[in-house]
């Protein structure tokens, strides 16, 4: 398993536009990928479970996959929070 | 047979085509009990299937007629209806509660609707409740096997038929095939209304019954001018019509030689005649129409086509848009209206009993100043690139003024003082729409470089009488004398200060107004792009004399509106 830890520095925290982003960048890999935030974790291919954490700016979130494609996984949602400005 | 509807003339223009009923199917159902979960998965999978497809051939019309922007909302719908979870969710309520997929399918969505309406500090959230209702109807539909109306599919010339139309409605609709459309509900101020117009298509709204009287692909001729819509006409009546809409087509060909004329009475009198304008693409149809300026643009448009309050950049860029696409002509920016029937999803107020006597407006942002000061910094910014003039709106009280133009007096010295560039010559007015504004503009004048009448507010103001409220629509009369002298004291009140009044709401480009107006000494009329040219005609063959001698008249001898109307008839014979 492989497992990253995030702190959201988006205005907006990741709801918006950033969440699509993110599901949509999860969704290409075949990886069990979850979010944990606050102790509760949701599957992040699931735009209404990643919206449903109401995930804000300053928080800080576990991002782990698990599966063949775990590591580019990961590394494909670090590079998308990073270009998208959304998280470090 | 043919049958005759009547409604209210919404924008002018004839068309005849066959009727689309853009009307929800019904969509209730029974809840069962199931011995076979796997064929209920299945059917289930079947309707998110095919309203996969739907969607996706939806998003693709969408796309090519609208835009992307448009087409966006499409994209999110496609996404709810991939997502795992909620599909898992449905799926394993069918397996453990043996209940058929609509009643699964209904539960776990009003699970998940329930829960993002209830994050009321987050008005994203809330706003996606939506799509998940959208989506979850899409489905439905499915299970159900009828049929939801898509109208970015539609591929022939249609007349619509709706209860209403929503924002939503019309930003999915085709020009090149949506030749006019009918409602049942509604009135010329209502967004249907104005959207029609804006579109230039040919609409009757507030006809009552036309979802009810009119079957799907019935031949519906709307008449734009008078309000009447025909349901299945012989071919005498359609002859008859095609004939109405030629004579149209050739009126409006005399308007288009004024398009570069200026507009003059017949004795000389010069008035300026401005459009209407909500987002920077209008300004095209507005120089097409001849317009002299802008005379009310719209910002709140760019508030509530938007996630989140606009930047002040993206502000910036909208109002440099507009500027330069005047080229040189006045654009008056009315800065944020938002409140009474315009809500942002991401701004929410408290509720209130009374929302058009509420917080709104001006109101807000005088009390959310970061809000206002942001926008008054792009205007200032934007200001080089034309004339532009700033109109606060809903203004009651001489100090509200004051405290607003001192805001902008602040953030014009701080741009200046870091070195921006701003334009010396920027006109800081006024909206006069409450009726206690009125009453004092001889002492408004003194502060504001002009005014500019909201004729819907300030009439449903002065006869405390709500123009969304069918039933008390009758006194909705802008020719009532009340109203006429409201409009000469603020005319007068102007022009004893040096000053100059405007007019942007509806009654600015209607044809009996016009000469009252014209006589009452109004110096700018503002109106829907589309009415410009016709307004330029009809003041091109009045005498501004009369007309002041018609509007003196109108205003001390008058009664009624009756009695005004027949005056303007007499006169401008």
């Amino acid at each position: 398993m492989e497992k990253k830890d995030f702190h959201v520095i988006a205005e907006t925290g990741i709801h918006a536009r950033p969440a699509t982003l993110l599901v949509q960048a999860a969704s290409k890999f075949n990886s069990d990928i979850t979010l944990e935030y606050q102790g509760k974790s949701v599957n992040l291919k699931s735009i209404m479970g990643v919206m449903s954490l109401g995930v804000g700016q300053n928080a800080d979130i576990t991002i782990s996959a698990e599966g063949g494609d775990e590591a580019e996984a990961i590394a494909a949602i670090a590079d998308t929070m990073s270009k998208e400005g959304l998280a470090e | 047979m043919t049958k005759m509807l009547k409604g209210i003339a919404a924008s002018d223009g004839i068309a005849a085509a066959k009727a689309y009923m853009l009307v929800q199917p019904d969509l209730s159902f029974s809840e069962t009990s199931i011995d076979d979960p796997e064929a209920e998965i299945k059917r289930l999978d079947d309707a998110v299937e095919a309203s996969k497809s739907e969607l996706e051939l939806i998003k693709q019309k969408a796309t090519e007629n609208l835009g992307e922007e448009e087409a966006k909302v499409f994209e999110a719908h496609l996404m709810i209806l991939a997502d795992p979870e909620l599909l898992g969710q449905i799926k394993d309520k069918i397996k453990n509660d043996k209940v058929n997929a609509e009643a699964a399918l209904k539960s776990v969505t009003d699970m998940f609707i329930e829960m993002f309406e209830a994050m009321t500090d987050n008005a994203y959230m809330q706003e996606r409740a939506g799509d998940i209702r959208d989506v979850t109807k899409r489905i439905m539909s499915h299970l159900l096997g009828v049929t939801l109306p898509n109208p970015a599919l539609i591929q022939e010339e249609v007349v619509i038929v709706a209860h209403d139309l929503t924002p939503s409605d019309t930003a999915q609709l085709d020009r090149n095939y949506v030749k006019g459309f009918i409602t049942d509900i509604g009135g010329r101020t209502s967004h249907s209304a104005i959207m029609s117009r804006t579109l230039e298509i040919p609409a009757v709204v507030g006809s009552g019954s036309a979802t009810t009287d009119i079957q799907e692909g019935e031949m519906v001729i709307i008449d734009g001018i008078n309000g009447d819509a025909l349901v299945d006409p012989t071919d005498a009546e359609l002859a008859d019509y095609k004939q109405k809409a030629a004579e149209f087509a050739a009126q409006k060909e005399e308007w288009a030689r004024l398009k570069d004329a200026k507009s003059v009475s017949a004795d000389g009198k010069e008035v300026l005649l401005g459009a209407n304008i909500g987002t920077p693409d209008d300004v095209l149809g507005a120089n097409d129409n001849g317009a002299e300026a802008v005379g009310l643009f719209r910002s709140e448009f760019l508030y509530m086509n938007s996630n989140e309050l606009p930047t002040e950049d993206e502000q910036y860029e909208a109002y440099k848009a507009a500027l330069e696409g005047m080229s040189g002509k006045q654009v008056v920016v009315r800065t944020m209206d938002i409140g009474g029937d315009k809500e942002l999803p991401y701004l929410p107020l408290p509720e209130e009993q009374n929302p058009f006597l509420g917080y709104r407006a001006i109101r807000i942002c005088l009390n959310r100043q970061d809000i206002f000061r942001t926008q008054l910094r792009a205007l200032l910014r934007a200001s080089k690139y034309g004339r532009l003039a700033i109109m606060f709106p809903m203004i009651a009280t001489v100090q509200e003024f004051k405290d607003a133009k001192a805001i902008f007096e602040e953030e014009k010295a701080n741009l200046v003082a870091s070195g921006v560039e701003v334009s010396d010559d920027i006109q800081v007015g006024m909206m006069m729409e409450i009726p206690a504004a009125a009453m004092i503009a001889d002492k408004l004048a003194k502060y504001a470089d002009f005014f500019s009448i909201g004729t819907n507010d300030l009439i449903q103001y002065s006869m405390a009488a709500d123009r969304g409220n069918e039933r008390v629509s009758y006194l909705y009369q802008p020719y009532n004398p009340s109203i006429l002298r409201l409009i000469k004291n603020i005319i007068d009140a102007s022009h004893k200060e040096g000053k100059w009044t405007g007019m942007c709401g509806e009654m600015a480009g209607d044809q009996i107004a016009v000469p009252l107006l014209l006589g009452l000494g109004l110096d700018e009329f503002s109106m829907s792009a589309t009415s410009i040219l016709k307004t330029r005609s009809l003041i091109k063959k009045l005498d501004s004399k009369e007309m002041k001698e018609l509007a003196d008249k109108a205003v001390s001898d008058c009664e009624t509106v009756d009695e005004v109307v027949s005056l303007v008839k007499e006169f401008t014979k």
